[in-house]
């Protein structure tokens, strides 16, 4: 019998790192000073954070057994691009949500977010051992959307006129996906 | 506006939680597994009184609502709801409800109850929508949503793990505009 071959952590192009709070919050101030990134991904309201803000806000994710924090990085040469993580991880059930996010517009569209899911899925199913994954994506981000279904991923909830952005109502998006399903999606059994 | 106050329906009552007198009460509902295991997915667990005691201790926060629910004839504890993850910005916020007492079930308690507290959510804290969960297991509880006015907005598969088998998470919502008010 075989290991899994590859590492858990690399990609292709990115690598999944342990959040570096000293070099990683300057630049992670930077990207909330864009009010679209945030607004993507949160539905408190958006406001630009400084560095030591930043720093305070992960700290308490340190040492908690169900949140796994990733910073993405570019492989050649460790840049720091984007985060990704698992939380709210409920065992008993098998359940986790995912969230991540890359900063910089010049660094979307090159498939670094789809590549860092896919570590972040083999590492929740193949060694965390959970049984679902859930997403929670706002409608006008069809970027968001694209990337959660192609990796698999359906919507299961239209929570409707939940967020009020841009002078408008939109909906919550629910999406999930199942152990088996990412399982059968990826050739089946595996030698 | 309503002649009998906010927090009064036809046979219930929405009150303060009072920390000391009805943590013993929360404690011995606690010690019913059925009970919990319709409430939430947390792993069923009796508590002490003193957990209780101090949950309720503190100054409530501003996106969160408590209340115990209260007999008009006896005054008797018999549930209790909470309004909470309020978004003010959106004008959101998730209703949760529990009737504790197990003989009041089946007497339509919990629709007055939360009767009441989608008057107060939609008419005094003005949001625009309320949201729930609820295990695709509880039928009685979807059966009077479905009443209030929410509509069923999807489910997550297999959410669940209980009893060795897997159980849908329902999603329900009511928007203001769909709401027939208090009755």
């Amino acid at each position: 019998m075989d290991l899994n071959p590859g590492p858990l952590f690399v990609g292709e192009h990115i690598l999944l790192t342990p959040p570096r709070p000293e070099i990683d919050a300057a630049i992670e101030a930077q990207w909330s000073e864009d009010p679209q990134y945030l607004a993507m991904l949160q539905s408190e309201p958006v406001r630009p954070l400084s560095a030591e803000q930043v720093r305070r806000k992960k700290r308490p994710e340190e040492n908690r057994y169900n949140q796994f924090s990733f910073s993405i990085r570019l492989k050649h040469d460790e840049r720091l691009i984007g985060f990704a993580e698992l939380r709210n991880i409920q065992w008993a059930h098998g359940l986790a949500w995912v969230r991540l996010g890359i900063g910089n517009p010049q660094d979307r569209q090159l498939g670094y977010g789809t590549e860092a899911l896919a570590l972040l899925l083999r590492f929740a199913f193949e060694e965390l051992n959970l049984y679902e994954m859930l997403a929670v994506v706002y409608e006008y981000n069809t970027a968001g959307i694209k990337c959660f279904e192609k990796a698999g991923f359906s919507i299961r909830v239209r929570q409707r006129e939940a967020i009020l952005r841009f002078g408008k109502r939109w909906d919550a998006l629910w999406l999930s996906l199942l152990h088996e399903d990412w399982q059968k999606a990826r050739g089946g059994n595996r030698a | 506006m309503s002649a009998s106050g906010l927090f009064t329906g036809n046979l219930v009552r929405l009150a303060a939680i009072r920390a000391e007198e009805d943590a013993a009460v929360f404690a011995r509902w606690s010690e019913n597994s059925h009970y919990l295991r319709l409430f939430d997915s947390d792993p069923a667990q009796p508590f002490s009184p003193k957990h209780f005691q101090r949950l309720y201790d503190e100054e409530p926060g501003v996106d969160k609502y408590d209340f115990g629910i209260r007999t008009l004839t006896e005054d008797e504890l018999v549930g209790i709801i909470t309004l909470d993850d309020i978004s003010w910005p959106h004008g959101t916020g998730w209703v949760s409800i529990g009737i504790g007492d197990a003989e009041q079930w089946g007497k339509g308690l919990g629709t007055d109850a939360m009767n009441i507290l989608l008057r107060f959510a939609f008419d005094e804290v003005s949001l625009s929508r309320v949201s729930l969960n609820v295990f695709e297991y509880n039928q009685r509880a979807i059966h009077t949503y479905d009443r209030l006015g929410f509509k069923v907005e999807g489910r997550i598969p297999g959410f669940l793990m209980r009893d060795g088998r897997r159980w849908d998470l329902i999603f329900m919502g009511l928007l203001r505009n769909e709401w027939q008010g208090a009755s």
